[in-house]
């Protein structure tokens, strides 16, 4: 195992920010996070990377515990807080340069880990880092925690603020880093990326919901689920949460995702019922269950 | 040692980067010198005088002749009566006003006595009281060469001398305390600055998250405020040796290890201070309102320990200032070695030894 926790609970004064939490990240896994702001992620983060203490519970990671180890873990893991928190008046080169020395390793000796994402960044490499854009920032921040070639990788909601096509490339190198056997813990707000993972844990409110596969996760989705989509959303989601038989609403991208609380559920009833509330164009079609519906039904 | 060197590099690279600190650094120090050793000066050079004589005899003559020759006045009118002296007090043109009485000389033949009125503008009291001594002093000296050649029995002649400054120039008084103010500044305020901004920028949790000791971040944090802080401290010397023709009589060798040791306390203090504050915003307040006050008002800088009242005197001696200003104005004025000032030195050792300890045993490892 590469990352244990068991029982960890950590309140600040009255707010309980992570409740019992226990879970196990496998050596070589990339696992998820998923949850909302304030649902407890960066407080669990900073208690694995040893700079937090817990209240209650143990933690290990790679063998160490996060106490009485805390040196050693703090050799051999690498961690990218959620906010951009490099020397923004050094250039890309000299932070990178920097981390890499006060971990005792040069960026030539650990290349060939960062290459594909420094070549990247490698034409900007003389311009301070404060002036990079988002997606570049991140790069450089994952250089520079992946510089001294770590066992384990934590990534506090790396692609939080990037643009999308920079969301895609980051999670693709994640996967590359992967294969060269790092563990990944990562977080995220974002319920498209947790599909990315091997496992994901679904977290609110300090708590956790449910450990899984991402496909399992959706398999245990309860209720069949229906995409819905008429000429006025705003009207559509209003009429359905009129409903009497509605179990739930959520909107969904251009569509509304919706269960009924029936198992007899017809849809052309439903139909009927929304072109009587003045809708038109009403389409109404069986769909497969995301991370995001298995969530919300959790959070409820 | 190479992680040691690395941290090093990027301190350098912070500062040389970031002008305003650039500006504290180097364009203070010399501001503040010239400042205290041009503009703020209680020194008496050229005081403008009135002069009110109502006898105008020969001996009258040389007095005036006299006090216009010395360069500590300028005799800026004569007025002819009495009651001319309110307005010209209220003018504010003159700070000093001489009055002969009548028949000067006549009454110094005869009855071996005559009198010499100084009034002085006391709205500036030491001013007044220094015009009145130097007024005193001219015309003793020119009693005394009156009575050359006279025997006078049973005389008392009190002759002050004013050793180490004879000449009272306030800067040779500044230079040490606008040294103290710069070094205190530069090292604690600084420190604690560079040390808040890796908390505020959020770069201290990656910081803890390395193999970085403490003592190595603290070190590294530190160092080059030392080089800097003594690159300050021999410009300051520098200026005041060669500007305001300060002298050093003692050994710069002495001079330079003290300086050190006041820096490393104020660096150590500078530490601390950013221990217990979480914004650079407030590591700056803390330190000009917890260093800077303390150090102007109670180091005996500006006002003489001795004369504070008893609570403040107690209070005076917890400051580091007050010690390194002793120990400078030793060296620097008097010529005096360490076993005039050991004393000094050892209390500022065991200030910055307590300082340092307290900064480590108060440096977080964890956040929070």
């Amino acid at each position: 195992m590469s990352i244990t926790l068991a029982n960890i609970s950590k309140s600040y004064k009255s707010l309980k920010a992570l409740e019992a939490i226990s879970f196990e990240v496998k050596a070589g896994e990339l696992f998820g996070l998923i949850g909302p702001d304030g649902a407890g992620k960066t407080t669990l983060f900073r208690i694995l990377t040893t700079l937090l203490l817990a209240d209650e519970g143990t933690a290990r990671v790679t063998g160490f515990d996060v106490v009485s180890d805390y040196k050693k873990i703090r050799n051999s893991v690498g961690y990218m807080p959620g906010r951009f928190s490099l020397y923004q008046d050094l250039t890309v080169e000299e932070n990178l340069t920097f981390f890499a020395t006060i971990f005792g390793t040069t960026i030539a000796e650990n290349y060939d880990l960062i290459k594909e994402i420094y070549v990247q960044i490698e034409p900007f490499k003389d311009r301070r880092a404060g002036k990079l854009s988002g997606g570049m920032k991140q790069k450089l921040a994952l250089c520079c925690a992946l510089i001294h070639k770590p066992e384990v990788l934590f990534l506090d909601e790396p692609t939080t603020g990037v643009d999308p096509v920079s969301r895609k490339e980051f999670w693709e190198m994640l996967k590359r880093l992967q294969q060269k056997g790092i563990t990944i813990l990562v977080s995220t707000p974002y319920m498209d990326e947790a599909a990315l993972c091997d496992r994901i844990a679904l977290i609110q409110g300090g708590k956790i919901l449910q450990i899984d596969t991402p496909q399992a996760i959706v398999r245990h989705y309860p209720k069949p689920i229906y995409n819905l989509r008429a000429n006025k959303t705003y009207q559509l989601i209003k009429a359905l949460k009129a409903y009497k038989n509605n179990y739930s609403v959520y909107p969904f991208g251009e569509f509304v995702h919706y269960t009924d609380q029936r198992t007899d559920f017809d849809p052309s009833e439903l139909k009927a019922y929304l072109e009587s509330e003045g809708l038109s164009d009403v389409v109404i079609e069986k769909t497969e269950a995301t991370i995001e519906d298995t969530f919300m039904e959790l959070a409820k | 040692m190479k992680r040691f060197i690395g941290f090093i590099k990027k301190e350098f690279y912070h500062i040389f980067r970031d002008r305003r600190s650039l500006f504290i650094l180097f364009g203070m120090p010399i501001a503040q010198i010239l400042l205290f050793g041009f503009a703020i000066t209680n020194e008496i050079n050229n005081v403008d005088i009135a002069i009110l004589d109502s006898s105008k005899d020969d001996v009258t003559e040389e007095i005036i002749h006299k006090i216009s020759a010395s360069k500590y006045f300028s005799i800026k009118q004569f007025i002819e009566k009495e009651s001319d002296i309110k307005g010209i007090f209220k003018q504010g043109k003159v700070k000093a006003i001489l009055n002969f009485e009548k028949d000067f000389s006549k009454n110094l033949v005869k009855d071996h006595k005559t009198t010499i009125q100084i009034i002085t503008d006391a709205t500036d009291p030491n001013t007044a009281n220094t015009i009145a001594n130097f007024v005193n002093a001219i015309l003793q000296k020119y009693q005394k060469s009156l009575n050359e050649d006279l025997v006078v029995a049973y005389q008392i002649v009190p002759e002050s001398r004013m050793v180490y400054n004879p000449e009272l120039k306030s800067v040779y008084m500044f230079v040490p305390g606008v040294m103290t103010i710069i070094l205190m500044l530069v090292s604690a305020m600084m420190t604690s600055i560079s040390i808040t901004r890796e908390k505020e920028m959020g770069t201290m949790e990656i910081l803890l998250v390395s193999p970085l000791k403490p003592i190595q971040v603290i070190v590294g944090k530190v160092f080059p405020y030392i080089f800097l802080s003594i690159i300050n401290a021999v410009v300051i010397v520098v200026l005041s040796i060669f500007i305001f023709k300060m002298p050093v009589q003692g050994s710069l060798f002495l001079l330079a290890l003290e300086s050190i040791l006041f820096i490393v306390s104020a660096l150590a203090l500078g530490i601390l201070i950013s221990t217990i504050s979480a914004t650079q915003q407030t590591a700056m307040m803390i330190s000009l309102m917890g260093l800077m006050l303390p150090v102007i008002l109670l180091s005996g800088f500006i006002f003489p320990i001795s004369s504070m009242p008893v609570p403040l005197q107690l209070i005076s001696n917890i400051i580091p200032a007050k010690w390194f200003i002793i120990i400078i104005k030793g060296i620097m004025l008097k010529g005096v070695g360490l076993e005039f000032i050991w004393k000094e030195t050892l209390i500022l050792l065991g200030m910055t030894v307590f300082f340092i300890a307290l900064s480590v045993r108060k440096y977080k490892i964890r956040l929070a």
